[in-house]
């Protein structure tokens, strides 16, 4: 990690000119070059940050810390609920959307789309609004008699759950999308042609066809589930904590840069791992894709 | 004997039988009143130019598409509106539709997984398909890491594997090259013959059509044209348009005129009269002169025949075990003639005139 960070600014420089002539690479050097330069050295530097002065007691407090291990498991099993509402939520809209009318899917992916013409904090406001004690959606549910109490929306775990997956609903969905629309129809007629009922179809055929975007999908929700602040520090009230909200206090209450960092690392390892993980489970079933 | 396999009305022994099947989209008759019955261990082709209908109908022996009229009964039961799931019919699709995610044994056992066959029975019966179609070693590969040929097996193996009542085979040969195609032709073919199946097969190919039928339905706008045998179709096509369909033709049109002995002539563009077998047609038809190609003979001086035409060759195509010649007899007819290789080949050249004749019996009359 510690290679590029060293001298940053020569190598791109210098690929770009000398591939000017070879088609792709110089194409794409440009935006690697800006990559190098604005991502990679920076994260390369803020994790040299965790190891400073050669120690890994920063990493130790991380991994042993009560308080931290449970956040971070905690953050592991949000990102896993995020991921299976997302999931059960977004396959089937991926599926209308795949194979609705132009019409009906143009309409769908104005829906879909919509809140992404809206801040996220601009949302996450209106989520409290609408969920609050005499929020809209309680003092409906209390007006027309479903309930008696006012359901506990805000300012916990469903609060949060709620909030994220509306965020992240999109991000399962195009993937998913994507790999059903070039799914061969043909197949399924052939698969109810040699016998098949519309449920074995779907669990031997279409499920296994599209699963390569069901695990692109989760692996992205997944992954942008468990680095998630604002949604889950004012949808939860400071009750359901994430890594990320114990990151940025590291930072700005404690100014301790060296922690934060090890913290950081320590998800984007947990993130990497549950997606080798994940793979793998799925690996004999992605073989012919 | 033509008209009385056409015309006969379904018989026991039919496995697959269409009556009076309709099928509209919007103004368009894309299927216009169908009637055929496929017997038992027959391989009959539907045969026709695209826009035919004949995909259409095949989707309607399937399920996949539901005619506005008619009844297709399979083995004397009425399927017409059953689901295509419930037909227990083995269809090859065009380009094999093989589940990519699945082993060749995997899509081979698709179908009697689907009719919950005991998993030991599963493996023997996909054991010995697998062996008939000469891919039992290639049990554990994915679609994409075959051939065409084998892919084209497996979808075969696939859908013949459950002991269908009809196979149904939708231009199955496009994709192949053509010495493959040959080759696939003969072993569908052998397949068929050996498992003693019925077998309904669409084509627009007219060679696939003779060298794999026992009968052929040339089909033209949403109708079956004629229905017989391969030779029936080639040597008696019914009307112009099958004429012209299947094989190579030369077709004229003329008119009839009887001359005082009651022989039959048909006269032809240029006021041209020819000699035409005698037929239905009577006094003053239109009809179409039909002369296959192979059927006129080169005449030495003095030879004679019913009709003899002189002319030049104007082009010279080498086609294997035969030649063709584009003779030209005056400004507005041509004849295309075709001799074996063993024969001409070689020995007549582009400018040469040549004096070719034919005799009625040479020839075949059709309405227009």
């Amino acid at each position: 990690m510690s290679a590029p960070a060293s001298k940053p600014s020569a190598l791109p420089a210098r690929r770009l000119r000398r591939s000017e002539h070879t088609g792709p690479l110089a194409f794409a050097s440009l935006p690697l070059a800006f990559l190098l330069l604005l991502f990679l050295v920076p994260v390369a530097r803020l994790m040299l940050l965790s190891i400073e002065g050669g120690t890994l007691a920063h990493y130790e407090r991380a991994l042993t810390d009560g308080l931290y291990v449970r956040v971070l498991l905690g953050t592991l099993e949000i990102g896993l609920y995020v991921s299976l509402i997302c999931l059960l939520l977004g396959y089937p809209v991926a599926h209308f959307l795949a194979t609705a009318s132009d019409r009906w899917a143009t309409i769908g992916f104005v829906f879909l789309l919509l809140p992404f013409w809206t801040s996220l904090l601009v949302r996450t406001y209106a989520w409290m609004v609408l969920l609050g004690r005499n929020g809209v959606v309680n003092r409906f549910l209390l007006e027309t008699g479903v309930i008696s109490q006012p359901l506990p929306l805000l300012y916990n775990m469903s609060g949060v759950l709620i909030g994220m997956v509306h965020v992240l609903l999109p991000f399962m969905v195009f993937p998913i999308y994507s790999i059903m629309r070039r799914v061969d129809s043909g197949l399924l007629l052939a698969a109810e042609g040699l016998g098949a009922t519309s449920w074995k179809i779907f669990q031997r055929i279409y499920l296994p066809l599209t699963l390569p975007g069901v695990l692109a999908g989760t692996t992205l929700v997944f992954i942008l589930s468990i680095g998630f602040y604002i949604t889950p520090a004012l949808l939860g009230g400071g009750r359901v904590l994430m890594i990320a909200v114990l990151i940025e206090k590291q930072i700005r209450e404690f100014l301790n840069w060296g922690f934060a960092s090890a913290l950081s690392v320590v998800l984007l390892a947990a993130a990497l791992i549950v997606y080798a993980a994940f793979r793998r489970l799925m690996q004999s079933d992605l073989r012919w894709s | 004997m033509l008209t009385k396999t056409a015309t006969r009305a379904p018989p026991a022994d039919a496995d697959l039988a269409l009556s009076g099947i309709v099928r509209r989209f919007g103004e368009v008759t894309a299927v216009a009143g169908v009637d055929l019955a496929v017997h038992r261990g027959e391989l009959v082709t539907i045969l026709g130019p695209s826009g035919s209908g004949k995909t259409t109908l095949l989707k309607i022996i399937a399920g996949f598409e539901l005619p506005d009229e008619g009844v297709v009964r399979l083995k004397g039961e009425v399927i017409t509106f059953a689901p295509p799931a419930k037909r227990g019919i083995g269809m090859v699709f065009q380009n094999y539709a093989l589940f990519p995610h699945l082993t060749v044994e995997g899509n081979v056992a698709f179908p009697l997984e689907m009719r919950s066959v005991p998993r030991a029975e599963i493996r023997k019966r996909v054991a010995a398909v697998l062996q008939l179609v000469g891919l039992a070693e290639f049990s554990a590969r994915l679609p994409r890491e075959l051939s065409g040929g084998q892919q084209q097996r497996v979808a075969l193996a696939r859908s013949v594997v459950f002991d269908p009542g009809l196979l149904l085979l939708d231009e199955p040969f496009g994709a192949l090259d053509r010495k493959l195609r040959e080759q696939m032709q003969l072993e569908v073919k052998r397949l068929q013959r050996r498992l003693g199946l019925t077998a309904l097969f669409v084509t627009h190919d007219q060679e696939e059509a003779l060298v794999l039928s026992d009968r052929i339905a040339v089909m033209s706008e949403g109708r079956i044209e004629q229905l017989g045998t391969p030779e029936e179709i080639y040597a008696h096509p019914a009307n112009w348009f099958v004429a012209d369909f299947v094989g190579e033709s030369n077709l004229f049109r003329g008119r009839i005129v009887a001359d005082d002995s009651g022989r039959s002539f048909a006269l032809i563009g240029n006021g041209v009269r020819i000699a035409v077998p005698k037929s239905s047609f009577v006094d003053g038809n239109d009809v179409g002169v039909l002369v296959r190609p192979e059927r006129p003979r080169l005449l030495a001086d003095g030879e004679v025949a019913d009709n003899v035409a002189r002319g030049r060759i104007v082009e010279v195509v080498y086609v294997g075990e035969s030649v063709k010649y584009r003779v030209r007899i005056d400004a507005a007819q041509e004849i295309l003639v075709r001799w074996p290789f063993r024969e001409r080949g070689g020995k007549l050249a582009v400018g040469d005139d040549i004096t070719i004749g034919w005799d009625v019996s040479d020839m075949h009359l059709v309405s227009t």
